[in-house]
């Protein structure tokens, strides 16, 4: 298979706060992304996933090592690789039609419009065309970032905790349908999440990050048919050894393995 | 209750009852109380002044009645009208021009901080000197013309405007930003789609104040450095023959027009487009 996204020996520090204290985040990290995957990236709070993913959308620089996707060195943002971000970068002065239509500004109207309507339908937003964000609920301004990211025709999408504001059953729903959306569309999605049951039910592959300073310290394939049942062994065997490499008991109360 | 022959069970006895239109005890919400409120405080107010000028004896300063009666005067000369419209005609030139120059450059010191670093010392010296120091220098560069004033309200109103706009910039939204770049927007589509759009709810909240502000600062320089407007007319009043019924009338213009002008600003901040950025405060 082809190889969309390489990341190549990236390593990343800030700089502290005392001087010439330098923080490192990311250590020497390694890892493909093949063509049409969908990847998941999970660790522990702070440990430096929405770091690496921000460099791979090129709005950070790594202090070394590079990005190369299909075999270009990304210098930065790029259309052909929406980012949707985890404090919801839909804008609030455009209704849903228009945040849908953002990336659309050079195609002719019909053109565009058709694109739009497609694109909401297939978020589901059918009917709230003309809502402003604040008028709609988190879960369907979400949906509308997810509609303007594919309505751009992207090759590929970062998606950075994209469910994690939403609440429990919404975020079971953005799921499901992601995944749906992801088998009609065939994009690679690389996509961050500290959540390891996400991770599970989304992707073909599973990155699992180490504390700060991160690397990539083990890689799960998911090899699992969708759709995917939460009670199957094979789903539970998955989680179980995600839990173990981020050395997290699964027993509620017990400290001694953590 | 209707007779006492019938027996109105527990169970049914809310769906029976008609919903009475109470005004003991009075609901403090009520729209008719919204009203009573603010009107009754000013007709207290008014009673209170009028009483105060009759118990002191002044016969210079006005009753709310002289100063009614000033009003209709000055009414009936033509003259209301004719100082309403100048004095409007330089706070629309001097606060125009205010925006128009204000806006774009706050967004672009807010957007280059390079350039915010040359400009700000220099904009926080000349920001905290009162416009009305500036009379003097406006007669001499610009005589006793419409040039005057309108240069002091420009002066007055472009500050708040312009340090809105950067700090608008400043404070942007990091996610925005990346979004914008991510579409690959030009730095014109940035400024005019996203920046500018972004920010357009602080800068209207800047266009408030400083046209509160410019209002201010016409009735000031109207005094001096001019003929007509109702500055002027507060001045005239005083100086030819103290006639004080025309000076608080001019004042009492001066307050309406201040609370008209506000309103209309409001208006602004309902539009879809900005109302966002307003959650919270108002709806």
């Amino acid at each position: 298979m082809k190889t969309a996204v390489s990341i190549r020996n990236v390593s990343m520090s800030f700089p502290g706060k005392g001087r010439d204290e330098q923080i490192r985040v990311l250590e020497n990290v390694n890892a493909q992304v093949a063509e049409g995957e969908f990847v998941c990236i999970v660790g522990p709070s702070g440990c430096g996933k929405s770091t690496l993913l921000n460099i791979v959308g090129g709005f950070l620089d790594a202090t070394s090592g590079e990005i190369l996707v299909e075999g270009e060195p990304v210098t930065g943002p790029d259309p052909r690789r929406i980012f949707v971000f985890q404090e919801n970068g839909v804008f609030p002065w455009l209704n849903a039609r228009e945040n849908v239509g953002f990336g659309l500004r050079k195609r002719d109207q019909a053109e565009r419009d058709s694109i739009i309507a497609r694109y909401i339908d297939m978020v589901r937003l059918t009917g709230f065309e003309n809502a402003y964000p604040h008028e709609l609920s988190g879960g369907m301004r979400q949906r509308v970032e997810i509609a303007r990211a594919l309505a751009a025709n992207p090759d590929i999408i970062y998606m950075d905790e994209p469910f994690g504001a939403l609440d429990f059953l919404t975020r079971l729903k953005m799921r499901a349908d992601l995944i749906r959306i992801w088998q009609s569309e065939k994009k690679t999605i690389l996509f961050v999440t500290h959540d390891i049951e996400e991770a599970v039910q989304l992707a073909d592959r599973v990155l699992v990050m180490s504390e700060r300073p991160a690397t990539i310290q083990e890689v799960v394939d998911i090899d699992l048919p969708r759709p995917r049942h939460l009670d199957s062994p094979g789903y539970l065997e998955k989680r179980d050894r995600i839990f173990q490499a981020m050395g997290i008991s699964l027993r509620v109360g017990d400290s001694s393995a953590a | 209750m209707s007779s006492g022959s019938t027996n109105i069970s527990v169970e049914n006895a809310p769906a029976l009852a008609p919903k009475k239109l109470t005004i003991w005890p009075p609901n403090p919400d009520a729209l008719l109380w919204r009203i009573v409120r603010p009107v009754g405080m000013a007709v207290l107010f008014l009673t209170f002044w009028g009483l105060a000028v009759r118990w002191s004896h002044s016969d210079l300063f006005p009753t709310p009645g002289n100063v009614a009666r000033g009003i209709v005067e000055l009414i009936q000369k033509g003259l209301l009208f004719k100082y309403i419209v100048a004095s409007l005609f330089r706070v629309s030139w001097g606060f125009t021009l205010a925006v128009v120059i204000g806006v774009p450059l706050g967004l672009f010191l807010g957007w280059y901080s390079r350039a915010f670093q040359a400009f700000n010392p220099l904009i926080q010296i000349f920001r905290p000197i009162s416009p009305i120091a500036w009379i003097p220098v406006a007669i001499l560069w610009f005589g006793v013309s419409d040039l005057a004033p309108v240069f002091l309200i420009f002066l007055a109103s472009v500050f708040p405007i312009a340090v809105a706009s950067v700090a608008a910039v400043q404070n942007m939204q990091l996610v925005y930003l990346r979004a914008a770049q991510n579409f690959g927007l030009s730095t014109g589509e940035l400024f005019r789609q996203v920046i500018f759009r972004a920010c357009l709810p602080q800068i209207i909240t800047g266009i408030r104040i400083a046209l509160g502000v410019a209002w201010l600062v016409v009735v000031a320089a109207e005094m001096i450095a001019v003929n007509s407007g109702l500055g002027y007319l507060i001045i005239d009043a005083r100086n030819a023959g103290k006639r004080y019924d025309l000076v608080v009338a001019g004042m009492v213009m001066i307050g309406l027009i201040g609370l008209i002008l506000d309103l209309l600003v409001r208006q602004l901040e309902k539009f879809d487009e900005v109302r966002w950025g307003y959650a919270g405060r108002r709806k």
